[in-house]
């Protein structure tokens, strides 16, 4: 029992939706309306919804566990629950140690401070004594990267300076518990970098994570274990990469397609040589499996292969008729098979497999499935960009510039 | 409630924090800075002497000293009230971000506020003692009920603020009844005026536990006469009241605060 450091029991919560009565004249006309209209009895009931449905599950000390889910599917309740903000309406919540929620960053900011007063404030907030920030100052100064609008007002600043202040001051509670949820996607891209391996940090240092966020590859770097809600409900708890996996085949469309197609995918599968699986590590061999079924007779068809980066930009793309198949031809109720093989040689990220069935000849594309997977590629660190292209150093050595050399004598 | 305290306590240093903060950011962007925080008595302080001076035109009597000084003295507990109350009353509803993303003890936020307004208070009171020295107003061993006097406002406030917080964070309406009874409410407290000039109908004036501490106030500052201690236990089991009241009150709706606000 001792190494658990959150646990959740059997938790409900219950939210009213619809209208709140904010003030007395509001409550007036619409408990004399209820009156009048006893039979909506049951509506009222309708009013009510459950945001948590009996939801269980420990997290043990120094252990990251990552909660995945579509928006409204009760992260946040959890979180606020977990941090004592709300209450739970029925289960019990177990909290053993220093707990620090960051929810919104930059939530106790208050505009007319300057960036200094703000940090203050903000870290005995987030439950920081005067000493440890004044130990502090420079260090999150630096990391927040503003040196030279730190006496300036917080309303001055721009949205992301704000939570960039916003983060930099968080990442440096030391709690022992840390929740967190969605604080990582601000700034640009080298600030999220550093705020990444700040979390990393905080993770070796032997902390317990809860980790929330949309961002599956922060979940999948960060966390070993993860949850996938469902409206409510836990859908699975598991390692993160199936949790990821579960997560990304639910967010996926039906595979039977649109009736008006000839021709349609019906399944897309990235496995390597121990079975289905989203997470690779940097150039290893993936096989992508495509089934593709027809309705009417098609002919000259190729099956086509993208691979796109984060932002959705095309780093390669390759084809069954590109690798010397030659067009095919379905006739209704046919299926049709292909594997390929591809040495994923990117570096660290996220990618997103496209899958395509069309014609060259007349350019037309009759079925895309875009993503019809997502991978997630881990390298060492020595590796940073969209490529691996696995660098190893042949030689390194001082040598004196000879132009110098000839000034010196 | 012994637990609620020891958490409270865990706390102090961001109670501060937050009294720092109000302070600070109560008078940021004006022209006069903290100058308002003397310049709001002094006009509660005027319009009160020149109430005085029509009392005194009709009584056909002069305005003596001891009436412009007891006018002063009490004006400033009186002002310290009303802007702790109105203060407090919008706490909660002003750090909405805090009171729905992190979780502390809430009754902070009131508490801050009326702390806030004790900093205005004591900013006031040193323009006061200058004010009551220029007019040669003595001084006495009575001086010494003071602090206690002003103890029992603040407990009042604090108690008040918890209430008026709370309840304003469900019905905005309690923000608008607040400011009715502060406006109103200096016509039913004894500021403007003595309840000794109300002879022996003054005790149903003093029944207003405001009443007292003003009355014993101005008794012990402006008249070194020694005050009540019958009407000074009866303010303070008020202030007590209201202040253990309204920390029950405070904290037993505090755990609907996230989800109503």
């Amino acid at each position: 029992m001792a190494d658990v450091a959150l646990r959740m029991e059997h938790v409900y919560k219950k939210f009213r939706k619809g209208e709140v009565f904010n003030s007395l004249r509001d409550l007036v006309p619409a408990l004399t309306g209820r009156m009048f209209q006893r039979q909506d009895l049951a509506g009222h009931d309708q009013r009510e919804f459950w945001a948590l449905r009996d939801v269980s599950f420990e997290v043990k000390h120094g252990e990251a566990f990552g909660i995945i889910g579509h928006n409204g599917a009760g992260k946040s309740t959890i979180l606020k629950i977990l941090s004592r903000i709300m209450r739970p309406t029925k289960g019990s919540i177990v909290v053993n140690g220093r707990l620090s929620a960051l929810l919104e960053v930059s939530a106790g900011f208050h505009p007319d401070l300057t960036g200094r007063e703000n940090i203050f404030l903000n870290g005995t907030i987030l439950g920081m004594n005067r000493r440890e920030i004044e130990s502090k100052l420079d260090q999150i100064i630096s990391f927040s990267e503003l040196e030279d609008f730190i006496d300036t007002p917080v309303k001055r600043y721009s949205s992301g300076m704000y939570a960039r202040l916003g983060f930099s001051v968080a990442a440096h509670v030391d709690p022992e518990v840390l929740i967190v949820d969605e604080v990582l996607s601000v700034g640009d891209h080298m600030f999220q970098q550093r705020c990444m391996e700040r979390m990393s940090s905080i993770l070796k240092g032997g902390r317990t994570v809860l980790f929330v966020s949309h961002n599956l590859k922060a979940v999948s770097e960060l966390c070993s274990r993860a949850m996938l809600l469902k409206k409510g409900e836990v859908a699975i708890i598991s390692g993160t990469d199936s949790v990821v996996r579960h997560y990304l085949k639910d967010a996926q469309e039906p595979c039977a397609g649109d009736e008006s197609k000839p021709v349609y995918i019906s399944q897309v599968r990235v496995s390597d040589e121990r079975g289905e699986r989203s997470t690779f590590e940097s150039g290893q061999t993936a096989w992508i499996d495509v089934e593709v079924t027809a309705r009417e007779r098609v002919q000259k068809l190729a099956v086509l292969l993208w691979l796109a980066d984060e932002r959705q930009y095309q780093i390669f793309q390759t084809s069954t008729e590109v690798l010397g198949h030659s067009r095919f031809c379905l006739h209704p109720g046919e299926n049709y098979r292909c594997r390929f093989e591809l040495s994923l040689n990117m570096g660290q990220g996220t990618f997103y497999l496209d899958v395509a069935i069309g014609r060259y000849d007349i350019q037309k594309v009759y079925d895309r499935k875009a993503p019809a997977a997502t991978v997630f590629i881990r390298s060492t660190s020595a590796v940073r960009g969209v490529v691996n292209c696995f660098p190893k150093l042949v030689e390194a050595e001082t040598v004196l510039d000879s132009r110098l050399q000839e000034r010196r004598t | 409630m012994r637990e609620h305290i020891r958490e409270f306590n865990k706390y102090s240093g961001l109670f501060w924090m937050i009294t720092y903060r109000d302070v600070k950011v109560r008078y940021k962007q004006s022209l006069m800075g903290f100058m308002w925080a003397i310049l709001m008595p002094v006009l509660v302080v005027i319009s009160g002497i020149g109430v005085r001076y029509a009392y005194a035109l009709a009584a056909h009597a002069l305005l003596n000293k001891a009436d412009v000084a007891s006018v002063a003295v009490k004006a400033l507990p009186w002002a310290f009230l009303v802007s702790s109350i109105r203060f407090s009353c919008n706490s909660l509803l002003s750090n909405k971000e805090l009171v729905t993303k992190i979780y502390f003890p809430k009754e902070i936020f009131p508490l801050a506020a009326v702390m806030a307004s004790l900093f205005d208070l004591f900013v006031a009171s040193g323009a006061l003692l200058i004010f009551l020295f220029a007019i040669h107003v003595g001084w006495s061993m009575q001086l010494m009920w003071v602090p206690l006097l002003l103890g029992t406002i603040v407990v009042f406030a604090c108690g008040i603020g918890m209430i008026v917080s709370a309840a304003g964070l469900f019905f905005r309406d309690v923000k608008y009844i607040v400011e009715v009874l502060l406006t109103f409410g200096i016509f039913f407290t004894p500021v403007f005026y003595d309840t000794r000039m109300f002879g022996d109908k003054a005790k149903w004036l003093l029944l207003n536990p405001v009443a007292p501490i003003l009355e014993c106030l101005s008794a012990c500052v402006t008249r070194q006469q020694p005050p009540d201690p019958l009407w000074i236990a009866y303010s303070l089991g008020f202030g007590m009241a209201a202040l253990v009241g309204g920390y029950l009150f405070f904290k037993r709706l505090e755990p609907a605060f996230a989800e109503n606000i």
